[in-house]
């Protein structure tokens, strides 16, 4: 328990977040109305994404220093976790935009050609597909120290294209995406009330926590399965 | 310490639930908050159910690994 107290704040922001994200007021906007509140559950999941790459690398960068393969291993299980809540972020974002973008008094299928372009779709659908490259390039090479180096040199070339891929392509091309077009993508003083940002805040440190969580799971399970292949 | 946290939080879980289940009677004062603006709470309950379902069945794994990683 000693070194868990993060995990009881993962859990208690988290709670905190289900009830204070659906009772908590928030402005009503034209279009978004109550689906504002998403912005508690998707966007946290883009920044814990964006966090937990950052973790990644930074592993990915140890492990270079000291070729200690303890560290190859942090970084492979911080990038899948990334991975997965970059997925969750994208399907969540895809549910969102199909109630906010799209045309109501067409199909909606009528509307998919308009989403499917938006750069900021395709930004994250970029990010992410370099990063399952990450995944089928570690696996491709079966020496061990071969494998961790090659990776690690690859996780910070994919680190320096998610931040261009997510946040400056699409800002530099017309999308419906807040935050595009010059504008902030958190306006706080128009979108984001006072009360909204009680809430989004903790969100986002209750999100990261949860994948570091995860993360560190899948990373004791490797070492332990590594130890038994050794001994 | 780890097994008493999990424990308290699974009592906490049940005694939501109990409360939950017990207002089925349509005169409790729980019904009314159930079903008072638009019945959000009910959404509410089915969302922190599944998330501290997740929760403890993270914290059984972390307890499962823990134990592997001490043999």
């Amino acid at each position: 328990m000693r070194n868990n107290w993060w995990k009881i704040w993962s859990a208690v922001l988290l709670v905190y977040t289900f009830v204070a994200g659906l009772l908590g007021p928030v402005p009503a906007l034209p279009l978004l109305q109550e689906t504002i509140r998403n912005l508690y559950f998707h966007v946290c999941m883009w920044f814990a994404m964006m966090i937990l790459f950052t973790v990644s690398v930074v592993y990915s960068i140890r492990y270079l220093r000291t070729l200690d393969l303890k560290y190859d291993i942090y970084a492979r299980h911080f990038a899948v976790t990334a991975i997965v809540m970059g997925l969750l972020g994208y399907t969540t974002g895809a549910i969102w935009a199909a109630y906010t973008w799209a045309d109501p008094n067409k199909p909606l299928i009528n509307s998919f050609s308009t989403i499917a372009r938006d750069p900021k779709l395709i930004g994250a659908a970029i990010a992410l597909l370099v990063y399952f490259a990450y995944l089928i390039l570690r696996d491709a090479v079966t020496d061990i120290d071969k494998r961790a180096r090659i990776s690690a040199v690859y996780n910070i070339f994919a680190y320096a294209i998610l931040f261009p891929a997510i946040w400056i392509l699409p800002r530099i091309l017309p999308s419906l995406h807040p935050g595009n077009d010059g504008n902030p993508a958190l306006d706080v003083k128009n979108d984001i009330s006072a009360s909204m940002r009680l809430v989004f805040y903790p969100a986002i440190i209750g999100w990261t926590l949860l994948g570091v969580w995860i993360a560190t799971l899948k990373i004791r399970i490797q070492l332990l399965a590594d130890k038994k292949m050794m001994s | 310490m780890k097994n008493l946290f999990s424990r308290s939080t699974l009592l906490v879980l049940l005694l939501t639930l109990s409360a939950v289940s017990f207002g089925q009677n349509a005169s409790s004062s729980m019904d009314n908050v159930m079903r008072s603006n638009g019945q959000i709470y009910v959404v509410i309950a089915v969302m922190l159910t599944i998330l501290i379902g997740l929760l403890l069945y993270l914290v059984r794994l972390d307890k499962k690994i823990s134990k592997m990683e001490k043999r």
